[in-house]
């Protein structure tokens, strides 16, 4: 649990011709690991799906077919077509759906990428995510339409789902900060305590939907309030879709959050605390308060994951079964942000990529015996592979490498060898693999 | 009071088989967190093959000839699903040995892969097999089956004291069993030669392999042994707590056997009495509202929780909260005193100084 600092960035530094430099790049690198690390997952769903397939009788090889190449090309399947056979083409709603299921999961990677970044392992996204739901309920719900425009009431929500998200985050950091408690093992507790506490704040609240009879477990959509995230014209663009804004301003987030890694003091405060926790201390970093703040960054990112979500309008809330489980958005996260090497931006991309597997999941479900759950052994198969993916780099490098993280700062480098310590394998400098 | 110690064991029996499982891998050097998972996995494969059993009607002829006179036999079958269940579970927990020993993977990572793969898989092949998101023991009388009543052991119906009503009426066989598996383990892991290699491993894997040990093998053995635990664990949280169903969800046992692992310090014996204390927060929470403490018909509980003003507090919702927050709570306090085997989570490198 030393070393969570493989997150390897950005060494563009050397240009070098021909495939052996390209591929000893860690650029490269990087990004080749995380395309194995999917193509193995998804064979390895499709390998499943064949066995199931061929060893059913009421599925046969030609269901386990279709199957596979829906995992593959999901996001473009229009259906079946007059014979039966299944049409792909460009789908609308499933692109928009596709970039409304993208909003939480790159919100949810970045929350988990942040704490990567300072060496903590953030398990507890669900948790923060399920607080942001909350407060982001309360206070688009309760607020009444006529006491303040609507959108003042979102932003009101937005920003009380973000504070309520870093209060729980905050929770685990202290904890591991000040008492030195595994942060996993904090944030599993807080995790469940998180789900009780929503089901027994909303069972005492007056939000539940007494209006249509059947909704009886659920919340109010707020937009019942008139509370919605503009849709930017992205409804015209994908129409008939959920899209809405909250893409653009998750994709935003994304841009912030990586300027506020890599060029400022407080992310590179977070960032040398990861790499090395007593060197940072060393030269005069508090420690403890970067702790807590990474805890409480990724939690008010896996707060606004919630805001966004909720305050689309179109999602109702099932608040009478929240206590049994944890919303799969907080460790789909985990995936996304381990396939991103941690980096926002790459987030981004691998968090449209895990929500495109979910919408080829749902035509699973909607066009063969298959079902969605598929999709889930594929991210988990890939979150495996990424466990090593230093194994799979320092295979692609060709040559064996001594493990090391790349992207420390230089000044915690300068830092440690002006101090006269032994230099760690993580500050060792850049340049020494060749 | 019989009721509730009765089922203070039922809750507690997987979480301290669970906890031992995690004490297994922790003390080999391998930190376990896929203990869920691997729970899930034993509950779904045991579930199944009760399930496959009564399809293929092998229970017919027994249950024909009476469940009370047979029930013998009927143990038996289901010492077959806790067993198969159990190697399911080491099989599964393989796969994190091997990423954590042979590759050196992150171990937490592995465990949190194992812990998203198991419910994913579980639910993908009960949805294929039971066309519905939970697959049950094929009939609904499995639960009845497998349960002893005093009337099977010799007692007539209107025996009644404490000690019959309480360790012998409408209990489980696995409670015993897992009891008894339980207590040798720990005898294995503290008096033997081998048990002895093992926690060397966790502590000193240098020093372990400089006499000769082979620590990888060692923590394949304390992976697989905490895998099969962990999968009996999770047939037993089925047929006893959810209903002899499986449907990829073990309401967060796993964890919270971490967390009984860590409040009894990985030593067995502390180990018994943390998951005798959840069993009971949890057996609170599941039935505070039909839970008659001192037998006088008043469900003292389901009243306090209808009371005004205390209700809003000592409510449903409250005695859910109680095992999590507990385990919060003694982990902030018990963190200074807390001695985790030392090398847990280190990758063993042969050749790192």
């Amino acid at each position: 649990m030393k070393d969570w600092g493989y997150n390897i960035g950005s060494s563009f530094s050397r240009v070098g011709g021909g495939l052996r430099s390209f591929l000893s790049k860690e650029g490269t690198r990087s990004v080749l690991a995380t395309v194995i690390s999917i193509l193995a997952g998804l064979i390895a769903g499709a390998v499943l799906m064949l066995i199931v397939g061929l060893s059913s009788e009421n599925l046969g090889g030609k269901s386990a077919w279709e199957g596979i190449r829906i995992i593959f090309g999901g996001l473009f399947s229009t259906g079946r077509d007059a014979e039966g056979a299944l049409s792909f083409g460009f789908n609308s709603v499933n692109m928009g759906d596709m970039l409304f299921r993208a909003t939480p999961l790159i919100l949810c990677g970045l929350s988990v990428a942040v704490a990567f970044k300072t060496g903590l392992f953030n398990i507890g996204a669900s948790g923060q995510y399920l607080a942001g739901t909350t407060a982001t309920l309360f206070i688009a719900l309760s607020i009444p339409q006529t006491a303040m425009p609507t959108w003042i009431i979102w932003l009101l929500a937005f920003m009380g789902g973000m504070l309520a998200g870093a209060l729980w985050g905050a929770i685990p950091g202290m904890l591991k900060a000040f008492l030195n408690i595994n942060e996993v093992l904090a944030c599993i507790m807080t995790n469940w305590i998180a789900a009780t506490l929503t089901t027994w704040v909303f069972d005492m609240s007056n939000l539940k939907n007494v209006t249509e009879g059947t909704k009886s477990a659920y919340i109010y959509k707020t937009s019942f309030n008139g509370v919605q995230t503009p849709k930017m014209g992205l409804d015209k663009l994908f129409p008939d879709s959920q899209v809405n804004g909250g893409i653009i301003i998750a994709i935003v987030i994304a841009v912030i959050v990586y300027i506020v890694l890599t060029k400022t003091t407080f992310g590179f405060e977070l960032r040398a605390c990861g790499a090395n926790r007593h060197a940072a201390h060393y030269a005069g970093m508090k420690d403890r308060r970067n702790i807590v703040l990474s805890m409480a960054f990724a939690g008010a990112l896996a707060g606004a994951a919630a805001s966004l979500y909720w305050l689309s309008g179109n999602t109702e809330f099932y608040w009478t079964g929240a206590y049994q489980s944890l919303p799969s958005e907080g460790f789909n996260g985990i995936a996304v942000a381990l396939l991103g090497a941690s980096n926002p931006i790459a987030t981004i991309f691998t968090g449209i990529f895990m929500s495109t597997l979910s919408i080829s999941g749902l035509q699973l479900r909607n066009l063969t015996a298959f079902n969605e759950y598929i999709t889930d052994v594929i991210i988990a198969v890939i979150v495996y592979l990424s466990a090593f993916s230093l194994l799979i780099k320092s295979l692609l490098g060709g040559k064996h490498r001594r493990i090391r993280v790349v992207d420390t700062p230089p000044p915690a480098e300068a830092v440690v060898n002006d101090s006269g310590s032994k230099p760690t394998e993580a500050t060792t400098g850049k340049g020494d693999e060749e | 009071m019989s009721f509730l110690i009765r089922q203070t064991l039922i809750f507690a029996v997987p979480l301290m088989i669970v906890a031992l499982a995690g004490v297994f891998a922790e003390r080999s050097g391998i930190i376990n967190l896929a203990l869920e998972g691997i729970m899930i996995v034993g509950a779904f494969v045991g579930v199944l093959v009760v399930h496959m059993m009564q399809k293929n009607e092998i229970f017919v002829r027994i249950i024909e000839n009476g469940v009370l006179q047979n029930w013998g036999q009927l143990q038996l079958f289901m010492l077959i699903a806790m067993l198969i269940a159990g190697v399911a579970g080491a099989v599964f927990s393989l796969l994190l040995a091997f990423a954590s020993i042979n590759l050196k993977a992150d171990q937490t990572i592995g465990g949190t892969a194992l812990n998203m793969m198991a419910p994913a898989l579980v639910l993908f092949l009960v949805r294929i097999i039971a066309r519905q998101n939970e697959l049950r023991m094929f009939s609904g009388d499995a639960a009845s089956w497998f349960m002893i009543k005093k009337t099977m052991l010799g007692f007539s119906k209107e025996t009644s004291n404490f000690f019959v009503d309480t360790f012998l009426d409408k209990v489980y066989l696995t409670t015993y069993l897992c009891i008894i598996l339980f207590v040798v383990l720990s005898v294995i892991l503290y008096k033997t030669r081998f048990g002895l290699r093992l926690r060397a491993c966790g502590e000193n894997p240098q020093a372990a392999d400089s006499l000769g040990i082979n620590v990888y093998r060692m923590r394949y053995a304390g992976v697989t042994i905490s895998g099969a635990l962990a999968g009996i664990g999770g047939f037993v949280y089925a047929l006893t707590t959810a209903n002899c169903m499986a449907n990829g969800d073990v309401a967060g046992f796993g964890f919270l056997a971490l967390a009984v692992m860590i409040f009894g310090n990985w030593k067995p014996l502390n180990i018994a009495c943390a998951a005798l204390l959840f069993g009971l927060f949890k057996c609170i929470a599941a039935a505070s509202s039909t839970l008659d403490i001192n037998g006088d018909g008043v469900f003292m509980l389901l009243e306090i929780s209808k009371d005004p003003t205390w209700g809003k507090v000592l409510n449903a919702n409250f005695y859910r909260l109680l095992p999590y927050l507990i385990s919060l709570l003694v982990l902030a306090f018990t963190s200074k005193k807390s001695r985790a085997p030392k090398a847990e989570g280190i990758p063993y490198d042969k050749g790192s100084r």
